[in-house]
């Protein structure tokens, strides 16, 4: 019984409703979020602590014993995303407040950003199937609000088209678990790994873990993305980068648990059809990052990107490649929100989208040019920055596992990753002024802050690798032998 | 539009306490036969929304002077609330107790913790769904 396992979610949760009274107390909501996610972080980093010691922490709900009960586990792998993913939240928030506007702010955005926060924490922590379908709608539910605040034209349309789709992919969620359910009777996690082991994936068993791909390829933008681009580019900015950050992540996460807990009998099939896809994504991510002119469309495609190179870890499934899948995730998250950011505020500073509208932004904003300079090399994966130990470590198992061609497709793509950021800061940021210095949008010290706080977190995860290294083999370690986390769910 | 349509409204000022009774029944049947706090929700809102059809929705929230965007979020707050008075006992989050207390009149009653989780979940329901008709409503 350790209840700070459920703080995680339940502080957001909480804070939320009490934000909903103290709707007219601007100021107020800021002071309470910003606290409560301070706490929610601190809370994770003992938890990380905690687990290195006394190895995985379960939480039975009301005290119902798995396999009967709902129940929360926290192992490494979840407690680091919990980490980023709070982390994150708390910059993209400090950006919100000095650019997303009082009118959203007084629509309840405070109490959505944290009952999304819940929903992503939720999802991460959570150890039984059923409930992790809720916590996705949570999620989800959240985003819907979030997408949609605002009310621009832009936003109606493309918000239409992300509730269609994860309404569809939720029912598609539903009917995979009642296709688990029906054949296994459980929805414990943990208790259905057990099941599956001992009967052996049946044929039936693996069509419904292609069913659960197909859901979780949709909500993480594995290959079947069509609908990213569009709803990544309506929201405000802060808004586009919590989800650029956290949304597609908790699609990988789940992904990522699913087929090394329990569908992990069969990989010829599944993971080569993860193997697949993946590279299908890495192809099509690139051809996109490079095909527009719109910087939205470009940092949205370089979400799809990430995708891909993070399943080339799950497909190979080694230890190393799954130790770069943790790494690539954490980078992943402050990169593609920095990312999202500097974007979003280069269309606020010059009302351009096309970044050959747009010229010698450097001169206005140096220190702005610089960082974004900084996080296109981070994302190609340049040493020491953050996405470099990933990389190199995907690659590794890749090697190991003899799969060449992912390997060469995750490799090629950074370099398009490289080449499409490389193009907007060659387009917009070099070159002639087209901002007279009188006319300058000042940038305000808030935005200046969380850009700040992210890049020293990519300088962190980079130098620092070594320090998080326990953590991370931790994780992908319990990834790989699943009998850790079964025995300290049913013990 | 304006109908004035007498057997409606006569057969509503009985049938509202009778939904709110049978609203009432449910929620407390709820913790060991088949209602609880969600139908009681769904059927308290019932008797709101015939009232909102025979009236108008003036006569309505001077009524009943409540903001339902609050009462959906005071509901959450109840039904969250209960799961943080595991931290004050240390107990499992969302565990439940209850005991049998002798009440005068009434006789041996059983009192549990549910009922207030329940309580919460009845408000949320009741919120959303007025919250929801009352928008729609104001769109047309």
């Amino acid at each position: 019984m350790n209840n700070i396992i459920v703080l995680p979610m339940a502080l957001p949760i909480m804070l939320g409703i009490i934000l909903i009274f103290l709707r007219p107390y601007i100021k107020t909501q800021r002071v309470l979020t910003v606290l409560g996610l301070l706490v929610t972080i601190g809370i994770s980093i003992y938890m990380l602590q905690w687990i290195q010691t006394d190895g995985i922490i379960r939480l039975d709900f009301g005290g119902w014993e798995p396999p009967f009960g709902i129940l929360f586990v926290a192992d490494s792998f979840a407690v680091i995303l919990v980490t980023a993913a709070s982390i994150v939240t708390l910059i993209c928030l400090i950006y919100a407040f000095s650019s997303i506007g009082e009118k959203i702010e007084y629509m309840y955005f405070y109490s959505f950003v944290n009952f999304l926060l819940a929903g992503v924490n939720g999802s991460f922590l959570t150890g039984d199937i059923f409930n992790l379908y809720v916590n996705f709608e949570i999620m989800l539910l959240a985003s819907y609000v979030l997408i949609v605040l605002g009310g621009k034209r832009m936003q109606l349309r493309e918000s239409l088209k992300y509730v269609v789709i994860n309404i569809i992919s939720s029912w598609f969620f539903l009917v995979a678990i009642a296709y688990l359910y029906a054949q296994l009777g459980t929805l414990n996690m943990a208790h259905i790994s057990v099941l599956i082991s001992e009967s052996g994936q049946t044929p039936l068993l693996t069509v419904t873990s292609l069913v659960f791909l197909i859901v979780f390829a949709l909500k993480s933008g594995l290959l079947l993305y069509f609908w990213l681009p569009g709803s990544y580019s309506a929201p405000p900015t802060a808004v586009a980068a919590l989800f650029g950050g956290l949304l597609t992540k908790v699609g990988i996460y789940v992904m990522i648990r699913v087929f090394t807990l329990i569908f992990y009998h069969e990989p010829q099939i599944t993971h080569t059809i993860i193997g697949i896809l993946a590279g299908l994504t890495l192809i099509m991510g690139s051809i996109g990052a490079i095909a527009y002119k719109d910087i939205r469309q470009i940092v949205a495609y370089n979400v799809i990107i990430a995708v891909g190179f993070i399943l080339v870890g799950l497909a190979v499934m080694t230890q190393e490649a799954l130790e770069g899948a943790v790494y690539y995730l954490m980078h992943d998250m402050v990169a593609k929100s920095l990312l999202f950011l500097l974007a979003g505020t280069m269309i606020t500073v010059t009302g351009e989208k096309r970044l050959d509208n747009m010229s010698g932004l450097i001169r206005n904003y140096p220190v702005f040019g610089w960082m974004f300079f900084i996080v296109m090399l981070s994302l190609a994966g340049v040493p020491p920055l953050s996405g470099f130990i990933g990389k190199v470590l995907v690659g590794q198992g890749a090697v190991e596992a003899g799969s060449y061609i992912l390997l060469a497709l995750g490799f090629i793509s950074s370099i398009f990753v490289l080449y499409s950021l490389l193009r907007v800061f060659l387009n917009s940021f070099w070159g002639e002024t087209i901002i007279s210095f009188d006319d300058e949008v000042p940038m305000k010290k808030g935005w200046m802050v969380s850009f700040g706080l992210f890049t020293a977190l990519m300088f962190t995860f980079g130098l620092g690798a070594e320090y998080f290294a326990p953590f991370v083999a931790d994780a992908a370690n319990t990834l790989l032998n699943p009998q850790i986390y079964i025995d300290a769910v049913l013990e | 539009m304006k109908i004035n349509n007498v057997i409606l409204r006569t057969v509503t000022k009985l049938a509202v306490f009778i939904i709110l009774t049978l609203a009432v029944y449910l929620f407390f049947a709820g913790h060991n036969s088949p209602g609880g706090g969600f139908i009681a929700g769904l059927a308290l809102s019932a008797a709101f929304v015939l009232l909102l059809l025979v009236t108008d929705i003036e006569t309505i929230k001077k009524g009943i002077p409540l903001d339902f965007k609050k009462v959906a979020a005071f509901g959450a707050f109840l039904a969250v609330g209960t799961g943080f008075g595991a931290f004050v006992f240390d107990v499992p989050f969302l565990t439940q107790s209850f005991g049998n207390f002798v009440v005068p009149f009434f006789g041996e009653i059983e009192l549990s913790t549910v009922t207030i989780f329940e309580a919460g979940v009845s408000f949320a329901v009741v919120g959303v769904v007025i919250t929801i008709i009352l928008s729609i409503s104001e769109d047309v």
